[in-house]
């Protein structure tokens, strides 16, 4: 077994205990990013050999005299490239941010960095985290580790297929309306998104403001509880962070669901589901069942309404968030132009791949004049009702279980043509963003494809313990699968 | 010009609030600076960035919502205002629209003795725009973002001034009301205070609203007078020819005297405002309000009245003295020290107002410590310096805030009491005058100023007034 | 009740977004644009009279800075990644007449 199998947790231990050196951590990662990276593309950015081991020895001292003690001290981890890294480039995978260097750092990344993680790279997603297949990246497509002509999924689809192939030990993720969720289902591994407020937003370059959360990807459901408990903070840079009492998420690792109520959407489970995955959902609630949880299906309406409510939302918020990329302060600049308004124009239009000005000019016409209260307003107050029907599910049940995405990882380049289609695929994901609630994905099986599935937990409003019990329990009795591609046979 | 037509006008004013940081970020307030040195993340739209609302700025406009009588929104929130244009990082600003903090006020107004209601409509915050300076060796154009994040509050009237002089009155209201507060300096030169003129004209009687124009870059009273009469002439010619006023945005041009259209086919006006993601709602309690309310200050109507009941100044001292809030903390701040009031008024009535004049300062440009003015008003009571000394005396209290005692020595301003030093002086004026002592004696009393005019000169003014009168009369009669 | 969006439409749009397509662009915008009206134009079946729109999800208010000077010159780093910078100013196109 090669350090780059250990989940991060196991590795953490070992380097703390000195069976391993945070070096040797950091040259198995390193290793892992040679050999692989040609065939994955998982990164826009990787850190220099020499910068990463000159990092890992001084980590090491730390460690060494006490000043580190974390689970993660010394672990390589990997960072989504929409999060700013002061002195490390941050391209949200956009031609426009090409050469953009951030003057600071973001609140989320701070804490990994205090808690003493190793930052190896920054990892390729969808263009401004806009898509579901990290194939609108202006830097490459990210191949999915399981079968390299599948997408990985996305937005954080780079991140996902690192922790998958082992060219980092975790990564943070982002997810605006399954962006962490749908990717670690493809992916096989552990993608958690938090309650909205839980992670600072400060340095998380946006897309769709009210909806963005950083999340961690991980191999296990342990590791999950972990990252989060170190990168969790209510920070005053940011408004809309909540002051939480309840930060040690691990504490819900119990392997004990007795009396847990668990309800299964109907609407989850019916067209458009594939079918291999409704049954890997099935039996994932049997585990739960047998384990003494108490599982029902319900009704929780609305399902249909979530998507396109979430375009307009999203899409309104980012047209406004990007509208920054102009040219003017960092950047890309283009080359020729007449005047003010025209390098705005050509600047923006050569910066920006297709699917975000799609976005962007969606969200410029239900924002305009006469559209604003048949649109915005009106997306606003569907938000408003499926949350409703989340309370009112939630009165009754615990968790909420069911699939992450419909389907296991599509080819690539089948999804792109067809946007709504695309967009589908997030219909089990979206609308726990625009509801605010915290999910996870675990993986439940293989396809007859030998593809994963994602089993997703949905849990209230700061009920992470929940979905993190859930997901632990079905975890530890769910059949043995080498979730761990790395040192495997090619495929 | 065969029609009656009456002006319509409706402003549009922008009040810089004197926090010490801006309205998003801990960065600093202060006027000037090399560009960009007051900026960080946040003021300068830098990716990932977040604001935070300061507290201070919904006290100042709450506070200013209070003393325009308007009604404050208790649950209020920001919304972003979408336009592309260099000196706005974001390429939008966070303003508010939907629930501006403060509606429904009006101050009232009095040009020529007639008082009159101007209603507010609403107040709103939001941040200032950074700098754009042209770049004559390249024609480009320079971003400072020093600026960008200022907090700014927007009073907009309703269309009820009907002159240039009701538009005056209502900008001095407005600055009176938010110096008082403190909220402000409220300089039109520096920028701290701006009004955009919102005007239309319709023929006497008419009961619609003509097409109005927005202008904008007014940055006097007497440019903002020249713009209203400009935009009015130039509207009714139009409608006398025949032509359409269009609705738009214009800039003054203070030189030429003319406005112009600002805005291009790419500069579609259509902001697409939707609420802030990034700022939670404001809930301001009544307790909260309450509190900015026992905090308000005197304001000059309930300063008048006192002044008249406590002081029995008269009404034209009470007005000046009131009309600019550095004067009144000048005048109250004297009281303090122990001064008459009616001697303080008498100061600043007569030698603050015309040094003021003669060095085309505004008020609030004066920099001396009222210490020292009263200090010097002691002098002339102990008779330590006569009234005329006391005049250069305070040129220089004005000037380089002296202190008069210091002052008074170094420059050998001291009066002359020492009797018998005067009576030599004296005797010796009459012995060379007796054509005027014979005058004088045959009853011509003028020839007395004669006498007292030969004595202060060959005193050097420092004579004590009284005592020279008393030797005169001696050695006359 | 499909939607046909016009090409003034879209070149109105484009004005506001700040972003210049090629005809073949416009044509695709113009088509994915009027599909996705449609596909949100299903909200349409919710009856939502008597539903306040939601911004925010929690009922989060108040969060406030207190108004205390807490940075410094950042003036180096903040043109660290400008285009092009003079005299410690970002350069843009000139915007006067």
């Amino acid at each position: 077994m090669g350090l780059m199998d250990y989940t991060a947790v196991e590795l953490g231990k070992k380097i703390k205990a000195g069976e391993v050196s945070v070096l040797e951590a950091a040259n198995a990662a390193m290793d892992a990013i040679d050999a692989l990276e040609d065939k994955f593309n998982c990164y826009v950015t990787v850190q220099e050999r020499a910068a990463v081991q000159a990092k890992a020895e001084e980590l090491q001292k730390k460690i060494d005299d006490g000043t580190l003690t974390g689970p993660l001290a010394g672990v390589p981890v990997a960072v989504k490239d929409n999060m700013c890294t002061k002195g490390t480039r941050t391209t949200c995978s956009s031609k426009i941010l090409e050469n953009f260097e951030p003057a600071y750092t973001a609140e989320a990344v701070l804490n990994l960095e205090k808690a003493g993680a190793l930052i190896i790279g920054k990892t390729n997603m969808d263009e401004f985290a806009m898509g579901s297949t990290t194939e609108t990246s202006h830097y490459g497509v990210t191949k999915n580790p399981w079968n390299a002509e599948h997408v990985p999924g996305g937005s954080s689809g780079g991140s996902a297929a690192a922790v998958a192939a082992g060219e980092c030990s975790y990564a943070l993720g982002s997810d605006t309306g399954g962006s962490i969720r749908q990717p670690a289902s493809y992916c096989g591994i552990v993608g958690m998104k938090p309650t909205y407020g839980t992670v600072s937003r400060y340095g998380l370059i946006a897309y769709g403001s009210s909806l963005d959360q950083i999340g961690p990807m991980a191999k296990d459901v342990t590791d999950c509880a972990t990252i989060l408990e170190t990168i969790a903070s209510h920070d005053p840079k940011d408004s809309t962070s909540v002051k939480r009492e309840d930060y040690d998420f691990t504490s819900a690792l119990t392997d004990d669901v007795k009396g847990m109520r668990i309800g299964i959407p109907r609407d989850y489970m019916g067209e458009g589901l594939d079918e291999e995955v409704k049954e890997a959902v099935l039996a994932a609630a049997k585990k739960l069942e047998e384990k003494g949880a108490i599982v029902e299906e319900f009704d929780l309406s609305l399902v249909q309404y979530a998507i396109p409510a979430y375009y307009v939302i999203a899409s309104a918020e980012a047209s406004s968030n990007l509208a920054r990329f102009d040219g003017v302060k960092y950047g890309y600049r283009t080359e020729s132009y007449e005047g003010l308004h025209n390098m705005y124009k050509k600047t923006r239009s050569e910066g920006f791949g297709p699917e975000v000005k799609r976005r962007i000019m969606l969200g410029s016409f239900v924002l305009s004049s006469g559209y604003y209260d048949a649109y915005y307003l009106k997306a606003l107050r569907t938000k408003a009702l499926i949350k409703q029907a989340f309370d009112k599910a939630f009165a009754k049940y615990d968790v909420i279980l069911g699939p992450a995405a419909p389907t296991t990882a599509p080819k690539l380049g089948e999804s792109l043509s067809d946007p709504i289609k695309m967009y589908l695929g997030d219909i089990y994901t979206i609308s726990v963003n625009l509801a605010g609630l915290p999910g996870i994905s675990v993986p439940g099986s293989l396809d007859s494809k030998g593809l994963p599935i994602g089993i997703q937990f949905i849990g209230d409003c700061f009920k992470e313990k929940n979905i993190i019990r859930a997901a632990y329990a079905f975890e530890q009795s769910r059949e043995f699968i080498n979730w761990s591609l790395s040192g495997k046979e090619e495929k | 010009m065969s029609k009656q037509y009456e002006t319509v006008i409706g402003l549009e004013v922008h009040v810089e609030l004197a926090t010490r940081t801006k309205i998003f970020c801990g960065c600093s307030t202060a006027f000037g600076g090399a560009p960009n040195t007051h900026t960080c993340p946040v003021c300068t739209g830098m990716p990932g960035s977040l604001p935070v609302l300061n507290k201070q700025v919904v006290e100042y406009a709450a506070a200013v919502g209070l003393a325009t009588n308007c009604t404050i929104t208790q649950y209020c929130k920001f919304d972003r205002k979408n336009y592309f244009y260099p000196d706005n990082p974001q390429n939008y600003q966070i303003s508010q629209l939907y629930l501006p903090i403060c509606r429904n006020g009006h101050v009232e107004i009095d040009v020529d003795g007639r008082k009159k209601n101007v209603r507010i409509h609403e107040i709103h915050m939001e941040e200032d725009a950074g700098k754009l300076v042209h770049d004559p060796s390249t024609g480009n154009s320079l971003v400072d973002f020093n600026r960008s994040g200022v907090p700014l509050i927007e009073i907009v009237s309703e269309p009820d001034m009907r002159s240039a002089e009701e538009v005056i009155a209502y900008l001095e209201k407005l600055r009176m009301i938010i110096q008082y507060l403190g909220a402000s300096d409220c300089k039109l030169q520096e920028g701290s205070m701006r009004a955009d003129v919102n005007l239309s004209v319709r023929e006497v009687g008419a009961e619609e609203f003509g097409t109005r124009t927005e202008m904008k870059n007014l940055n006097s009273f007497s440019a903002i007078a020249r713009a209203i009469e400009g935009e009015m002439e130039r509207q009714i010619d139009l409608i006398e020819d025949g032509k359409k006023v269009v609705q738009e945005t214009r800039r003054w041009d203070d030189d030429k005297e003319y406005s112009y259209p600002m805005r291009s086919k790419e500069d579609a006006q259509d902001y697409r405002y939707f609420p802030e993601p990034d700022l939670t709602p404001i809930v301001i309690s009544d307790e909260w309000l309450d509190e900015i309310r026992s905090r308000q200050p005197e304001f000059r109507d309930e300063k008048q009245a006192r002044y008249k009941e406590q002081f029995g100044l008269p009404e034209y001292d009470i007005n000046i003295i009131t009309e600019d809030k550095t004067l009144t903390d000048l005048f109250e701040s004297c009281i303090e020290l122990g001064a008459a009031a009616k001697e303080v008024s008498n100061w600043i009535m007569g030698d603050i107002m015309r040094l003021l004049k003669e060095k085309e300062m505004e008020a609030s440009d004066i920099h001396f410590s009222p210490a020292n003015l009263v200090k010097m008003i002691q002098m002339i009571e102990s008779g330590a310096i006569n009234r005329k000394v006391a005049k250069k005396v305070f040129e220089a209290i004005f000037d380089e805030d002296v202190d008069p005692e210091v002052y008074v020595e170094e420059n050998g301003l001291k009066t002359v009491n020492d009797e018998g030093a005067l009576r030599k002086v004296i005797e010796e004026i009459v012995a060379n005058n007796p054509k005027s002592v014979e005058d004088y004696k045959a009853g011509k009393k003028k020839a007395m100023g004669f006498f007292v005019g030969q004595t202060m000169r060959a005193m050097k003014g420092k004579a004590d007034p009284a005592m020279v009168n008393q030797i005169l009369k001696e050695m006359l009669d | 009740m499909a939607n046909i969006i016009s090409d003034e439409t879209i070149e109105y749009v484009g004005i506001l977004a700040k972003l210049e397509l090629s005809d073949e662009e416009k044509e695709q915008a113009k088509k994915d644009m009027a599909n996705m009206l449609d596909y949100i134009d299903t909200l349409n079946e919710l009856d939502t009279s008597e539903v306040e729109p939601m911004s925010h999800v929690f009922p989060v208010n108040n969060v406030f800075r207190e108004d205390v000077v807490t940075n410094g010159d950042d003036r180096d780093e903040i043109l660290a990644n400008a285009p092009e910078a003079k005299e410690g100013a970002f350069v843009v196109p000139k915007t006067f007449d």
